[in-house]
């Protein structure tokens, strides 16, 4: 794929270049988030930035916010390079950015949060009028009815959005950066938004626009910039066709890293019982109608876009969260919802996304850990069998080669990768025959990642069942036997192994599933906040 | 006398007994409270020639009594990232349940001191429920309980002190003429405290709730009722302590362990506990009761001001905090 050639040379500026970002780098430890990116933004534009999760999207404008520091390259404004040390920095140059998260505070009121901590003063007091009225004006100019003197945390989503609009128009910004903002909205609050878009960029603000709906992007963008591991692959018109997007951003080859053993289920045998089936799980907000199984032996790789209601799922499933319709069957018999020992029980173990918060008890040593789950289990009359929770531990750490100092090593002093070692452990212990695996691979090194994959394939070898969350698509099409793509809160579709590529992944995953997304989308709305 | 009885239950905490005098050396470099406490009491020794004797080392062990059994209850709470301001009031309540059953009502003994402990059971069951499942903080539960165990315990007592049976009075006498029966609660209260924490399920539930609830509670750890154990514990603990306190005064007075609570608090986390959870030990916690009463008692003999010793209490907590923080970071 010669995608470097559409790359547009350096030197062309055009006299109404906004902002530019010439070969920006930065790594964190471990990991090169961005390997040089260039990017420009003209005045009265709307530039989209496209790629997959973990592209460097969100580091990207973390850098123009002021969040994070480039380790190199250069930042340009108005044709000069800047330092953007911070939100003083990015404010003083015009740059404004709206997150997925909103920054707002729940109990001020609407006009307190646009012009928090530069409320506008007379002898020393907060001039409430002025205030006031200065944020009527600026709710006028978005168009939203909402009252500066309501309170944030009685507005829905859409209107938190719109409130976080007129606070950048506050600080009269140049460069607004909009990440995923139609993520929460309905068709109509996205219209609106749309309308609002336009209407800045007749003003002339250049607009930086993050998205995962591919519709959108010839709706609304003028041109945009595709990352892919960190760099910026291409720079295409907005008018470009959808498939010829997905191409560019997933635009790469499996590498044989990934080293599934695929074994043959033999029809009528143990491989082909269902040992997880689920189905009809919903719960309003979140995910609906999913259905699926998992068979003894086989490994099912959930993909889809962040947000898209993997991790809700699983979580409900193993009965960490409740759900409000539905059904989940361990080798046929019926678990109880929102019971994590029900499922514990049965057979399922989680190992959850966030690693650190939930998956290990940090300042307790590996041995601690590993028995963690089995902990009821080694109990009797009340006492544990600490030596015998001790000889287990030594016995699984050894053969999941964690490196340690020893067993009464805090885990928190590990890596990342013999820390998630630790976590599957436990579960390992608990001789769990479905391992629910969310982002297992997240955030460790290579060399740790194929002692897991090895893993896996021990376990689907001896008759264990494996459900792969996964948000990389290379790590998803290596590893699974069948891959489910969740988009929106629903199943979007399932892949068999064979017909399992990349695009097909990428195209059910920012699937539009007209109907229920509003629903999904309005219930999300009134949650939290 | 006193060091003894430290050695001995710390042997109990952890299987290396201090032997050689390396070993003694590397266990005050790894326990900031030790060494706290042996300095305290060689300064003491040193200040004043009264404070070495046997007699006062026993009376030091009988003032840390009630203190330590209510930290040693305090300590499973803390260790589980919880707090519990209590257990002052949930000991003078109990002590009162204690006498106006067997007293005003003639209960059998032994009846009475059922209903006194499960009278502290019962707060902590309250306190414990309303944290799982009313989800209330911690520090409000065990405040509103604060106010309502001393407030039940007026209204039982009419507020006036009630006498308490001769056969719990006996409590505060010694064994055999010289070893005081609360020293001796107290050790048999730390060795409790020692073996749920280290050996039962809910013990290592404890460390695992305080160090990540998620976690624990994603690793099949019933947290919900793990709390009500906690709380009860705590609670059981605070009964115990207010019939030792009871048996001391010869009388339970409803007034009696004001404040008890922040004595209890500040001697399990001088002992090295950490309140935001996962970390302490019942060792530490007896260390700290003792490190409280070896001041009191220092003090007393040196004739400083009950004012003065206040402000020197409230130095040496934070002192003792900051100085095993700083060792930590190293």
């Amino acid at each position: 794929m010669s995608t470097q050639s559409a790359t547009k040379p350096l030197s062309v500026k055009s006299a109404s270049e906004l902002l530019r970002m010439e070969g920006v780098r930065k790594t964190f430890p471990g990991v090169v988030a961005l390997d040089g990116v260039d990017f420009d933004l003209r005045r009265g534009e709307v530039h989209v930035l496209l790629g997959e999760n973990g592209a460097g999207k969100s580091t990207l404008i973390k850098m123009l916010s002021g969040a994070h520091r480039p380790d190199g390259g250069r930042i340009l404004v108005d044709g000069s390079p800047v330092r953007i040390h911070g939100a003083q920095d990015a404010e003083r140059l015009g740059i404004a950015t709206i997150y997925q998260e909103f920054n707002l505070v729940p109990d001020l009121s609407v006009a307190e949060n646009i012009f928090l901590g530069r409320q506008p003063r007379r002898l020393g007091l907060i001039d409430r009028k002025t205030m006031n009225a200065r944020a009527a004006e600026l709710l006028a100019r978005v168009g939203v009815d909402v009252s500066p003197t309501d309170r944030v945390r009685e507005l829905g989503i859409a209107r938190l959005q719109m409130v976080e609009i007129a606070k950048a128009l506050s600080l009269d910004a140049r460069v607004l950066i909009m990440d995923e903002p139609t993520a929460v909205l309905t068709t109509e609050e996205v219209d609106k938004l749309f309308r609002i878009v336009r209407a800045l960029r007749a003003d002339g603000v250049g607009i930086v626009f993050i998205t995962h709906h591919l519709e959108e992007i010839a709706a609304l963008g003028d041109r945009v910039t595709v990352l892919r591991d960190g760099r910026s692959v291409t720079q295409v018109p907005a008018a470009t066709e959808q498939d010829e997007l997905v191409r560019l951003m997933v635009g790469r080859s499996i590498e044989q890293q990934y080293p599934r053993e695929r074994t043959a289920p033999a029809a009528g045998t143990a491989a082909a019982v269902p040992l997880l089936k689920v189905e009809g799980l919903t719960r309003r907000g979140s995910f609906q109608d999913i259905s699926f199984e998992v068979r003894a032996g086989e490994v099912v790789g959930l993909a889809g876009l962040v947000g898209a209601g993997r991790t809700e799922v699983v979580r409900a499933v193993f009965g960490a969260d409740p759900y409000d319709s539905g059904t989940v069957r361990v080798l046929g018999k019926r678990l109880p919802g929102r019971d994590v020992n029900a499922a514990m029980d049965a057979g399922i173990g989680l190992v959850p996304e966030d690693r650190k918060g939930q998956g290990l008890v940090l300042d307790a040593s590996v041995h601690e850990n590993l028995g963690l789950v089995t902990l009821r289990r080694a109990t009797r009359a009340g006492l544990v069998d600490r030596a015998g929770q001790r000889r287990a531990a030594a016995r699984i750490s050894e053969q999941l080669a964690v490196r340690m100092a020893g067993l009464d090593q805090r885990v928190r002093t590990l890596s990342g990768g013999n820390q998630q070692k630790v976590v599957i452990g436990k579960w390992l212990l608990a001789d769990s025959k479905v391992l629910i695996l969310d982002e297992p691979t997240r955030g460790i090194d290579v060399g740790a990642k194929v002692e897991i994959y090895q893993l896996i394939n021990e376990l689907t070898a001896s008759g264990h069942a494996v459900l792969m969350i996964s948000s990389d698509l290379p790590e998803v099409l290596g590893m699974s036997d069948r891959v489910l793509v969740m988009a929106q809160g629903r199943i979007a579709g399932e892949l068999g192994a064979q017909e399992a590529t990349q695009d097909a992944v990428m195209a059910l995953a920012v699937k539009d599933i007209k109907g229920v997304t509003e629903d999904v989308k309005e219930m999300e709305g009134s949650r939290g906040h | 006398m006193a060091t003894d009885t430290l050695k001995t239950s710390n042997a109990h905490q952890s299987p290396k007994a201090p032997g050689g005098s390396a070993v003694l050396r590397r266990v005050l470099l790894d326990n900031g409270a030790l060494s706290a406490l042996v300095v305290l009491v060689g300064v003491m020794s040193l200040m004043s020639g009264d404070f070495l004797t046997t007699q006062n080392l026993l009376n030091v062990g009988v003032q840390a009594a009630v203190t330590a059994i209510l930290a040693f209850g305090v300590t499973f709470v803390i260790v589980s990232a919880g707090i519990d301001l209590s257990v002052g009031s949930v000991a003078a309540l109990s002590a009162t349940v204690l006498a106006w059953s067997a007293t005003s009502q003639g209960l059998p003994v032994w009846l009475a001191v059922i209903l006194a402990v499960g009278t502290g059971i019962l707060c902590g069951l309250v306190s414990g429920a309303l944290i799982s499942f009313g989800k209330l903080p911690p520090f409000i539960a065990t405040l509103a309980m604060l106010s309502i165990g001393r407030g039940l315990a007026l209204v039982i007592s009419q507020g006036s002190p009630i006498e308490i049976p001769e056969s719990v009075a006996r409590l505060g006498d010694t064994l055999g003429g010289w070893l005081p029966v609360p020293v001796i609660v107290m050790i048999a209260m730390g060795l409790i405290t020692g073996a749920v924490l280290a050996r039962t399920y809910s013990g290592r539930a404890m460390y695992a709730i305080g160090g990540n609830e998620e976690a624990a509670r994603l690793s099949g750890i019933r947290v919900k009722r793990q709390k009500l154990v906690i709380y009860a514990l705590s609670g059981g603990f605070a009964a115990i302590a207010g019939i030792v306190l009871a048996s001391r005064l010869a009388s339970a007075q409803p007034q009696a362990a004001v404040g008890y609570e922040l004595d209890a608090i500040a001697a399990v986390v001088i002992g090295g506990a950490s309140l935001s959870g996962g970390v302490g030990k019942a060792s530490g916690t007896l260390i700290g009761a003792l490190i409280l009463a070896v001041l009191r008692n220092g003090l007393n003999l040196l004739s400083v001001s009950a004012f003065w010793q206040q402000v020197v209490i409230g130095v040496v907590i934070a002192l003792a905090v900051l100085v095993d923080s700083l060792r930590r970071r190293a």
